[in-house]
């Protein structure tokens, strides 16, 4: 029964759909499909999603992993809002977030115009996509992390140091190990997720060809060319990718719950 | 006189009756015009005259409803199934790709109105900060080395098409029709555009709100907009030596129409486009009426003389569409990758 039920949601919303997918961009043939990746243009869009969705997952894992332990190991004054804060991205609609980081981070925005003459500018570059993905991302870190954190009792730590282990090498033998699970689970979902960003990306890339100019956008374009298949086969590309990347992360996580247990 | 008014009341019912399975809530038709961004103000006050004047000549209640967004994506919307009775789009060629996919207006849609089925025009302008610190007078200071340009992406919005074609129409005539000339001068304007945004909106508020670029590339009723709403102390309006005539086409879907019962009126809606009360409205709201002589002094004297290029210069839209912003078309070719 609730096997069936699992497989005609997973039947109705997302195979159908993917299915009908590759039968749109299948309409192109192989020679048209052909050529619609090899577009230089097309190469470096997907360079720079792929990229840039890669380098906010990683710094959110890492600052998400690091948010995550605060919010668990330590009691401070308003640690409960900050706790619900943490979800804000995920409601927010993401034109919303967009907006609000290039009125930040644009050369005359609030934090942008004391980078500027740094030399560093952070709208409309990759970094701005790069940090657009990483407002998107961080709560699936933090979220995934944090149950798992909470089921590791302070006192393994304090066992370790009285079995004679300096600080660091309770941190990367004892406490970080059961978390990689999860650290994984949270750095795939971001990655996932800032692949296929749209929204709140569009409005601080600058979105200029081969430079800051992202797969979906391009997608976006080949629609507006009434290019139906085009635009489908840039996205089963992408998908394919993703699927790709996502698999192996998973490959990874069951080799490291099989090793370190937990998940 | 009161066989007259029976007649009247004959045809009120009639069409009542073919209106109500579509719109039970509402006692009189409803038709949908499905338009694009820039013409919320001027529709939102065109539809309430025109609902006044069908009333007055014998029609009955009519409510017209609204749809906005790019005009790309909205006929795209309408070739997937939107609804619509009339499109109003920024372009000849979304109206073409409704007519070609659809079969839904007819594909001779363009003679059926006066003046190319465009009951307005309008034109590009530069609109600069104020003051004028960089001295922007015409398409050639945009490519000095100090200015920034903010312009729209010409493969999503269709403004940002015909501020490219203007762009064009000038260099054209400068560089003597040297093709080679023309499209240096045209990969350098784009040398200084830092942000492409998807659409004039989005453009206009990078420009007026995060204060990006010296110059931004808008139609003439955006400009005045952005001055109205924007705050007339902060902007100024330059018109440049040469431009282009925006032909913002209109044309009824007759298939929707026909299924709807709404042809009558949704004839009569885009043909009092024209009438002198329209033109009236049309040139208040920024947009260059097609008869000038109906509008307001006051407002048609705000129109700068400019040299105007139009469409067929480029060939029509049929020509000028895949030649320029097709796929491997000249904007494409503008961007080579980074090495």
């Amino acid at each position: 029964m609730s096997l069936g039920l699992a497989l005609t949601m997973l039947t109705l919303i997302v195979l159908i759909p993917l299915a009908a997918l590759a039968l749109r961009a299948a309409a192109l043939g192989p020679a048209g499909f052909y050529e619609v990746i090899s577009d230089p243009r097309v190469f470096a869009a997907l360079k720079v999603s792929f990229l840039t969705a890669l380098a906010a997952a990683i710094a959110n894992a890492i600052f998400g992993t690091l948010t995550a332990w605060v919010l668990v190991r330590y009691n401070f004054f308003g640690r409960r809002i900050f706790d619900a804060l943490i979800d804000l991205p995920f409601a927010m609609p993401t034109a919303v977030a967009g907006i609000a980081l290039v009125s930040v981070y644009s050369p005359k925005g609030l934090i942008g115009q004391w980078l500027a003459p740094l030399g560093i500018k952070i709208a409309y570059t990759p970094l701005g996509i790069i940090v657009a993905l990483i407002a998107v991302g961080f709560p699936f870190v933090v979220r995934t992390v944090q149950p798992v954190l909470e089921e590791i009792s302070r006192e393994t730590e304090e066992i370790s140091a009285t079995l004679g282990a300096n600080r660091f090498q309770t941190l990367f033998f004892v406490v970080l190990p059961p978390l990689i699970p999860a650290i994984l689970t949270g750095f795939a979902l971001a990655l996932a997720r800032g692949v296929g960003e749209y929204g709140s990306v569009i409005f601080i890339a600058g979105n200029l060809p081969f430079k800051s100019e992202i797969a979906p956008l391009l997608i976006v374009i080949k629609l507006e060319e009434f290019n139906y298949a085009g635009a489908t086969a840039i996205a089963a590309i992408m998908l394919a990718v993703s699927f790709l990347m996502l698999f192996v992360i998973n490959g990874i996580q069951s080799w490291s719950q099989k090793r370190f247990g937990h998940g | 006189m009161v066989l007259k008014s029976f007649q009247a009341g004959l045809l009120v019912f009639s069409l009542a009756l073919a209106a109500g399975p579509i719109a039970p809530a509402f006692g009189g038709q409803e038709i949908l015009n499905v338009s694009y961004d820039p013409t919320r103000e001027l529709y939102k006050q065109y539809n309430a005259l025109f609902a006044k004047h069908w009333k007055e000549t014998g029609g009955n209640d009519i409510k017209i409803n609204q749809s906005h967004g790019g005009s790309g994506k909205q006929a795209r919307s309408v070739i997937d199934g939107l609804e619509a009775d009339v499109v109003t789009l920024a372009l000849e060629a979304d109206i073409d790709a409704i007519a070609e996919k659809t079969k839904k207006i007819p594909a001779d849609w363009k003679t059926l109105l006066p003046s190319n089925s465009a009951p307005y025009t309008s034109t590009i302008v530069f609109l600069v900060r104020k003051g004028n610190p960089k001295g922007i007078k015409d398409w050639n200071d945009l490519i000095k080395d100090d200015v920034q340009v903010i312009t729209p992406n010409p493969k999503t919005s269709g403004g940002a098409r015909w501020n490219f074609l203007a762009a064009w129409a000038w260099a054209k005539k400068t560089y003597g029709g040297d093709d080679a000339k023309v499209r240096d001068y045209i990969t350098k304007l784009f040398q200084h555009v830092p942000v492409l945004d998807t659409g004039a909106r989005g453009a206009t508020q990078t420009f007026a709100e995060r204060g990006l670029g010296d110059v931004l590339i808008a139609w003439e009723n955006e400009a005045y907009l952005a001055l109205d709403e924007l705050g007339a102390g902060n902007f100024e309006i330059i018109s440049p030596s040469i431009s282009v005539k925006a032909e913002p086409p209109v044309a009824l879907v007759k298939g929707n129409a026909d299924a709807h019962g709404t042809t009558k009126v949704a004839q009569a809606y885009l043909e009092y486009l024209y009438s002198p009360e329209a033109q009236k409205l049309i040139a208040k709201n920024y947009y260059r009426p097609n008869d000038p002589s109906k509008a307001d002094p006051a407002d048609t004297a705000r129109f700068a003389k400019i040299d105007l290029a139009t469409i067929e210069d480029f060939g029509g839209w049929k020509k000028a569409q895949p030649e320029f912003f097709g796929d491997g078309g000249v904007f494409d070719q503008i961007y080579k990758p980074a090495k």
